[in-house]
């Protein structure tokens, strides 16, 4: 492990790979009948295939909504963005990517396996395959076992794994994910963090990541960009260096403890501006 | 023992009981200026009566804790309600019921009241022994009323053409099959399937297409709200000019009566599916149609469900009402307007019985299908753990 300089600034760094995602000068305004919203304000933002991309911050600051930006399901008012060097309209239009939603959003009345069956149904691929990958990502969120049951018969923690397992289920090579560990006990979210990291190691996916806990941002992010409240800016890009089949043993090392101070460090400056 | 712990009901049906006992049983003949009858004389009522005594002053006593106490007092008043019917006719005290009876039918009722109350609460993780008490508590129930409605009529003589005893509709209703049937392939066959499935068919195409257009959508649903509101006794003269006498007019009353509570519960159906679920099929580029069949019907089930409900008991209504308004000489609505005409009172009472048994029959297989296909429904739900 070369973890000498386990912290780089972006500018420093090599822009050799292909970016994923690219956004420039972005911003975004709701109109309310309480007038504007800024969610979200001159945000600069490369993610490059094999990121993996985690959004840290507080409550409200635009975590999701930038998700959404890039997902193409609200539209920036102002800057530019390109997902794959095209619109996110066209991007989403190619299904480039899968999206794990802040809420588990499964349908009630699909049987698990058939949520998780439903992106590959709209797809028109074919019904073995269709039920050959449900088995698999079912099997890798742990929920084998509970094909037939329905979501109403789950708890909320299984509910939001098996929406995992739907956005798995057809291998797109972006993946969004809006605290998908959200909800889950700390055991069962190290585990899956441990499962996601491996995916991630093995198929050089790209990963956007929103969560709350700087742990899981420092543990399973290749950049971590820390986000400050309304309206929502960038406050922090952190680069880190740790290989890709990293354990959860790094967790104590220096380096770690370092980047998760410069996070929140961070993060509370981001508080004290608002203020 | 304190006051409160008594069994009040069957407090109430010990007494009343005894006082049937005492009381005379029927009134004085007008021609022989006698008591047409006395409990004396009636062996079988007499048992009831003291049967009634005796248990009701020991469930005061012991309380119907369990069904077994409740099937008990069930099985001692329908002895008893045996014994009343057979004492108003067998020994001629219809028409003349006097205190007596009316105190012993008070007393059956206080029984028949906290047996079907003990029933009713009963709870078993038994599935067969749950379904069996949920089904004898209205037919209990529902048997109760016509043995009710039965010895009011004829204890008290009321004239047939004012209310028919039940005895005398069944009676009826079991020689006039071949009538009935004829009536009922006319009217519920012919004129309701067809226009209920045209009318509510139709609307829901129309709904998916106004959907698709929001001026439509507007403007549309206030529309179907005034029409919703015109009366069939206007519209049903019109449609038997234009489609004539036979069953088409009455489906096109049917049509006209389905179409927009269909088309409205449609319409807010397809709205029902959640922000959240739509951008999810979003993410997926999942197309209008995908959409439609794999997000927005699915969701909308429960609001077709109801109006395919509200549509079943309102396309019945409609056909017999149209039929009032011209008709070939067959079907219940007809049937019902010529017998009032010639005073046969107890064949529209038998037509009433076969348009509720079919009412209730076409609403619950309509329920039946909405729980088998909606079973994800919260609704529905909390029975399967
Ligand atoms: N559709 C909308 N209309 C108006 N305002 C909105 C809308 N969606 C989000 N907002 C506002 O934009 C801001 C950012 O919201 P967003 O959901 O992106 O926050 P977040 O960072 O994901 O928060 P959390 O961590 O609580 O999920 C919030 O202040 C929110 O009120
Ligand atoms: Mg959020």
């Amino acid at each position: 492990m070369t973890l000498k300089q386990v912290v780089n600034n972006v500018a420093e760094m090599p822009a050799s790979k292909k970016a994923v995602v690219d956004i420039k000068k972005l911003s975004l305004t709701f109109q309310t009948a309480d007038g504007p919203v800024y969610a979200l304000s001159d945000v600069d933002l490369t993610i490059e295939e094999g990121d993996f991309v985690s959004f840290i911050g507080p409550s409200g600051c635009g975590k999701t909504t930038l998700l959404r930006v890039i997902a193409d399901l609200e539209q920036a008012t102002g800057g530019e963005i390109s997902i794959n060097g095209v619109t996110p309209h066209e991007a989403r239009e190619k299904r480039a990517y899968g999206y794990v939603f802040q809420a588990p959003a499964l349908l009630p009345w699909r049987s698990i396996e058939r949520n998780v069956t439903l992106p590959l149904e709209i797809m028109e691929i074919s019904k073995e395959e269709r039920v050959k990958r449900a088995q698999e990502a079912l099997k890798l969120v742990e929920l084998n076992g509970f094909e037939k049951k329905f979501p109403w018969q789950l708890s909320g923690g299984m509910q939001q794994r098996a929406s995992i397992a739907r956005a798995l289920s057809f291998d797109a090579d972006l993946l969004l994910m809006d605290e998908p560990f959200g909800a889950l006990d700390e055991i069962v979210r190290d585990h899956l963090n441990e499962q996601l990291l491996k995916l991630w190691a093995r198929t050089n996916k790209t990963v956007a990541f929103v969560t709350h806990s700087i742990p899981e941002a420092v543990y399973l992010s290749s950049k971590i960009v820390v986000m400050s409240p309304r309206p929502g800016r960038i406050i922090d890009v952190i680069e880190t260096d740790f290989p890709k089949d990293r354990t959860l043993d790094i967790r104590e090392t220096p380096e770690f403890l370092e980047i998760a101070h410069r996070v929140r460090e961070g993060l509370r400056a981001g508080h004290s501006n608002d203020e | 023992m304190t006051w409160t712990k008594l069994d009040k009901f069957c407090l109430v049906a010990a007494i009343a009981a005894l006082l049937a006992l005492i009381f005379p049983l029927a009134g004085v003949d007008g021609d022989t200026g006698k008591q047409v009858a006395f409990v004396g004389d009636i062996p079988g009522l007499a048992v009831a009566m003291a049967l009634c005594v005796i248990a009701g002053s020991a469930f005061t006593w012991l309380g119907v804790g369990s069904v077994t106490a409740g099937m008990v007092i069930l099985a001692i008043a329908v002895f008893g309600c045996w014994q009343a019917i057979s004492v108003l006719y067998d020994y001629g005290v219809a028409g003349y019921a006097g205190p007596g009876f009316w105190l012993f039918i008070l007393s059956l009722w206080a029984f028949v009241w906290r047996g079907i109350d003990v029933i009713a609460n009963f709870h078993s993780l038994d599935r067969t022994k749950q379904h069996l008490a949920n089904f004898v508590v209205p037919v209990a129930f529902g048997v109760w009323l016509l043995f009710v409605w039965e010895v009011v009529v004829s204890g008290f003589g009321v004239p047939q053409v004012l209310l028919p005893p039940p005895s005398m509709i069944g009676e009826r209703f079991v020689n006039s099959t071949d009538i009935l049937a004829a009536d009922f392939h006319q009217t519920f066959v012919k004129a309701v399937l067809s226009g209920y499935v045209m009318g509510c068919g139709s609307a829901f195409i129309v709904a998916i297409a106004v959907d698709r257009v929001p001026f439509l959508k507007r403007g549309l649903l206030p529309l179907g709200n005034m029409v919703s509101a015109l009366p069939i006794i206007g519209v049903a003269p019109i449609m038997v000019m234009w489609f004539g006498f036979d069953w088409q007019s009455k489906a096109a009353v049917i049509v006209i009566m389905t179409f927009f509570p269909m088309l409205v519960n449609t319409v807010t159906g397809l709205n029902a599916a959640g922000k959240l679920e739509k951008d999810l099929m979003a993410t997926y580029a999942s197309g209008y149609w995908s959409t439609l069949f794999r997000l927005r019907l699915p969701a909308a089930m429960p609001f077709v469900f109801n109006a395919l409900k509200i549509n079943s008991t309102l396309a019945l209504i409609g056909a017999i009402v149209a039929e009032f308004f011209g008709t070939p000489i067959v079907g219940m609505g007809f049937r019902i307007s010529t017998e009032v005409g010639r005073m046969n009172i107890d064949m529209v009472w038998a037509e009433i019985a076969l348009a509720a048994l079919a009412g209730t029959a076409f609403y619950g297989a309509v329920a039946y299908i909405e729980r088998k296909a909606t079973s994800w429904h919260p609704s529905f739900r909390v029975r399967r753990h």
